[in-house]
């Protein structure tokens, strides 16, 4: 099959799948700088350690599956799935939390399933959801803005040898309302929390705007390069937002405003690099609409109302398993045949 | 004035390498010493060889007649002896050799006696044979013969004329020159092809990379006063494709399952119109094309060459360089590579590339598809060429044609865009074939299973005919024993036997299954039974006939199909020497057929009475 001395394989376009991998990772950087500036040089460490967890699943399953090592672990692609890892957990997480994701994700949810470009579902979010199932704790300790922890307690946290109560009783602002509301229990309403709580900033989570703004940049910068289309973002923040208004706009004291949802948890970040997955997505422009949109829905539903701090990867799983269908379903008209059936 | 112009999704801009063929004019390649004209040059029927080893001929004569209205003619493209008919290499990608006539070329280049016609003063139809009989077919690399695209759909008149000047491949270059220097014979030659369409419009599309084509065009079309519109249409591969080119200039959209002059559009290539113009007006078979020699060479120019030359005697003209390491026929995208330098220039010879590593460096290595999209972004056709990838690769052929693989045009761009480097065109290829394969061994298989039901039929037919002349014998018996004769009855014996005659229509079935009833009270109620019965039978058997013939027509006799000059000749012979034969027979034979009709109609009036 591999026919490389004959037209039309003599000219092609200086684009390779390292390079798209490349560009993602390059558009997760501002993301990343905001991060740095809000909780500090650990997060670089922690994405250090997903990264070399994902170089060794992958090099361990590529040799198990007799595939070239070279071509595959220089790809790119496993760095962008640790890297997305490293993105979602808590940033204190313990360093062997995060590599046991990594290598999950990479050696079950990847390689099990048959490598680039097979995985049904999205291998990050596989992760962050076994590790929430079987780690709900460490899952939901996310630092204490007001603690501040130098970068060596930081690290020695991580590294499992600081004892982590003390500066790990935060919450992502997400459960901060959510745990305030219930215990609160009709006393107290969103607008006087957010006014009040620290954890809570202009719109959204506290410095966490700024992430999630960092996030917003490398996605259109993608989207300006053509790297995604605007389907899959847009349709997830519709999907969202629109939930999000309606129920703020019926009861405004129980449920925070659109804005606050989409710049909290991991909405912007999913939006932008977790439901335009190429592999584990729809394909057709209507079906990633679709996708986008039943996924935004599904993590408003599940973050407001579930158990879990955000609902982003199990929108995502859930959405994952329709993807044929709706691929099936949304096949656009081709050329000439527009105005058949 | 200017048309608004559409334009079609998807499509690549690859660079475009056209300026170092453009910098001379047009050569006249040298007449090479032994010429090698395949027959077959086109779409369509291989023509049938119109001369022998030893022969004379002259430029311009038939060498190869046009083997059906779907054939063109193919002539000797210089005067000299014809010293073979034989098989030899062809400019095609599967290197297979195909049946070639080479003339040793005498030198003194003497045409045949041209005639120039105007085709205004003859009747359409007599002009489309002439466009057949000159070899006229598609230059711009399809090389459909031309003729069969003249005619409007039934009902649907031509709206546009759309001459294709767009010439997206990269490295192309051949109409690009044809315009700047032949504009004038190309803007005559229109109006051949507007006349016999009857268009109402007619739209020259030209990529607005080739400014000095649109203007020589726009001056020619001007000078004769014409009402045609060249159109400077944006560069984007594959613009030059018909059915691209058509929708950026007249909207209209044409699948794969439909003819453009369905939709009341007609596209032709300006080296097509340019050489039906030089056939009509100046009686000039096809016999040579401009042809871009181009890539890896001390000299790109554009060629006009004669057809059946050589193509190392052409790629000698270009100097190629040393690190040359492949030649391709057509372009980049769409081209092939030559499988030998032995094989000649033919009419669908548009662009030689001389290749080089350094020019086409070797691909990246295959990654698996990661569903990125960019192939559907990209495909002109809006396909999804990465699902028909995957349906490919599992042999989900059905599926493949649900996605409608045989809309794909093959242009390449999905490969273009690949960011892991997957041949893509190369599966859709094989999957192609493989369904192409499928139909044929399922038509095989239903041509084999009517021939096994004609057989049985048969041998049912003869059972059943053997069964009823002795019932017939015994009734007969039956009623002379009763011996009552009367006039009604004979009738219903003569619907039965017409009824087994095989010539007969199922009308007269049913007349022989209502005539019995009708006539029962006159008859005796001991042979009502049996003739019912009789009936029922000889239904029955005209029935299965006539089943058996209607699967006859359904599947037409597939070894007499495709098959080669060499075999059509033989069969020609054979059939020669059966005429001849039958013809010595005709008179005893119907002397004898006279006498059997005279004993079998006496025979049925012996049982009548």
């Amino acid at each position: 099959m591999s026919d490389f001395t004959t037209p039309p394989y003599l000219l092609q376009e200086r684009s390779s799948v390292r390079r798209v991998m490349m560009q993602v990772l390059l558009a997760l950087l501002p993301g990343v700088a905001a991060y740095v500036w809000l909780i500090g040089p650990i997060i670089v460490v922690q994405l250090a350690i997903a990264t070399l967890a994902a170089l060794a699943g992958e090099a361990l399953m590529l040799r198990l599956r007799q595939k070239p090592l070279g071509l595959f672990l220089s790809d790119g692609s496993a760095i962008l799935t640790a890297w997305l890892i490293a993105l979602s957990f808590p940033p204190l997480a313990p360093w062997w939390l995060i590599a046991v994701g990594t290598l999950f994700a990479i050696v079950v949810a990847k390689h099990l399933y048959g490598g680039l470009g097979q995985n049904p579902f999205n291998p990050a979010m596989v992760a962050f959801a076994a590790c929430i199932v079987s780690f709900p704790a460490l899952m939901s300790q996310w630092p204490a803005l007001g603690l501040e922890a130098s970068f060596l307690e930081q690290l020695r946290i991580v590294a499992g040898i600081a004892p982590r109560i003390d500066v790990m009783s935060g919450a992502t602002p997400l459960d901060a309302l959510k745990t305030a509301l219930k215990l609160g229990n009709g006393t107290v309403d969103v607008p006087t929390l957010l006014a009040t709580q620290e954890v809570f900033g202009h719109f959204a989570g506290r410095g966490w705007e700024w992430v999630a703004g960092g996030y917003l940049l490398g996605g259109l910068w993608m989207w300006q390069r053509r790297l995604i289309s605007w389907h899959a973002p847009l349709g997830f923040i519709a999907g969202l937002s629109v939930l999000a208004a309606a129920l703020w706009a019926l009861d405004p004291q129980q449920f925070a405003d659109p804005l606050f949802h989409l710049f909290s948890g991991g909405s912007l970040l999913g939006a932008f690099f977790i439901v335009t997955d190429p592999v584990s997505g729809c394909t057709t422009p209507k079906g990633k609409l679709i996708f986008g949109l039943l996924a935004g829905l599904l993590a408003y539903i599940i973050r407001v109302f579930g158990g879990f701090p955000d609902g982003i990867a199990f929108a995502v799983l859930l959405m994952n398993l329709c993807v044929p269908l709706i691929d099936m379903y949304s096949q656009p008209p081709i050329f000439g045949l527009k105005n058949e059936k | 004035m200017l048309p608004r112009l559409f334009s079609f999704k998807g499509g690549v801009k690859p660079q475009t390498h056209k300026t170092p063929s453009v910098q001379e004019p047009i050569g006249l390649a040298p007449l090479p010493a032994r010429l090698y004209v395949p027959l077959h040059q086109s779409i369509g029927g291989v023509p049938n060889p119109r001369v022998e080893v030893g022969e004379r001929v002259l430029k311009g004569q038939v060498i190869g007649g046009a083997d059906g209205w779907l054939s063109a003619a193919a002539h000797a493209s210089t005067s000299g002896t014809v010293i073979a008919i034989e098989d030899h290499l062809a400019a095609h990608p599967s290197g297979l050799p195909t049946l070639t006539v080479v003339i040793e070329a005498d030198g003194s280049d003497e045409w045949i006696a041209r005639t120039a016609v105007d085709h205004r003063s003859l009747p359409p139809e007599r002009v489309r044979e002439m466009l057949r009989d000159a070899g006229v077919v598609g230059l711009g690399g399809a090389v459909f013969p031309s003729h069969a695209k003249l005619a409007a759909a039934a009902g649907v008149p031509v709206e546009e004329l759309v001459i294709n000047g767009a010439e997206c491949e990269p490295y192309m270059s051949c109409d690009d020159v044809l315009m700047r220097e032949r504009s004038d014979e190309i803007v005559r030659g229109i109006a051949i092809f507007r006349d016999l369409l009857d268009a109402r419009r007619v739209l020259i599309g030209i990529e607005d990379n080739k400014p000095a084509a649109v203007a020589a065009m726009q001056a020619a079309v001007q000078a004769q006063g014409e009402d045609y519109q060249v159109v400077a249409v944006p560069t984007r591969y594959p613009a030059g494709g018909a059915k691209q080119l058509i929708r950026v200039l007249t909207g209209k959209e044409v699948p794969a399952s439909k003819r453009s002059t369905e939709l009341g559009v007609q596209c032709f290539n300006v080296g097509t119109v340019h050489s039906a113009y030089r056939a009509l007006a100046f009686g000039e078979p096809v016999i040579s094309r401009i042809v871009t020699l181009t890539g890896n060479l001390e000299r790109p120019r554009n060629w006009e060459v004669r057809l059946g030359t050589p193509l190392h005697e052409l790629l000698a003209l270009g100097k190629p360089k040393d690190d040359t390491d492949r030649y391709l026929m057509g372009g980049p995208m769409m081209g092939f590579a030559l499988p030998g330098l032995d094989a000649p220039v033919v009419k669908a010879t548009n662009c030689v590339i001389a290749a080089s590593p350094a020019m086409f460096p070797p691909s990246p290595p295959e990654m698996p598809c990661i569903r990125c999209g960019a192939c559907a972004e990209a495909c002109p056709h809006e396909l999804q060429p990465f699902e028909l990838y995957w349906f490919a690769r599992a042999r989900n052929f059905g599926k493949t044609q649900e996605y409608h693989i045989f809309d794909c045009i093959e242009c390449g761009c999905c490969s273009y865009v690949c960011p892991s480097h997957i041949p893509l065109v190369q599966y859709f290829r094989f999957a192609k074939s493989e369904i192409w394969s499928r139909e044929r061994d399922k038509k095989a298989a239903e041509a084999a299973k009517a021939r096994f039901e004609l057989r049985n039929a048969r041998e049912e037919r003869e059972q059943a005919e053997k069964a009823a002349r002795l019932a017939k014998a015994a009734a007969a018996r039956a009623a002379e024993k009763k011996s009552r004769p009367s006039a009604a009855e004979p009738a219903p014996v003569e619907a039965l036997a017409a009824a087994a005659s095989p010539a007969l229509a199922a009308d007269s079935v049913d007349a022989a299954l209502v005539t019995p009833p009708a006539k029962s009270a006159d008859q005796p109620s001991s042979a009502q039974p049996a003739l019912d019965a009789e009936a029922v039978k000889k239904a029955t058997i005209v029935a299965a006939m006539e089943r058996a013939r209607s699967q006859r027509a359904a599947a037409p006799p597939r070894n007499t199909e495709q098959l080669s000059p060499e075999q059509k000749r033989q069969l020609a012979a054979v059939d020669a020497r059966r005429a001849a034969l039958q013809a010595e027979e005709v008179a005893p034979v119907a002397a004898s057929g006279a006498s059997g009709e005279t004993a079998k109609s006496g025979e049925q009036q012996g049982t009548a009475e």
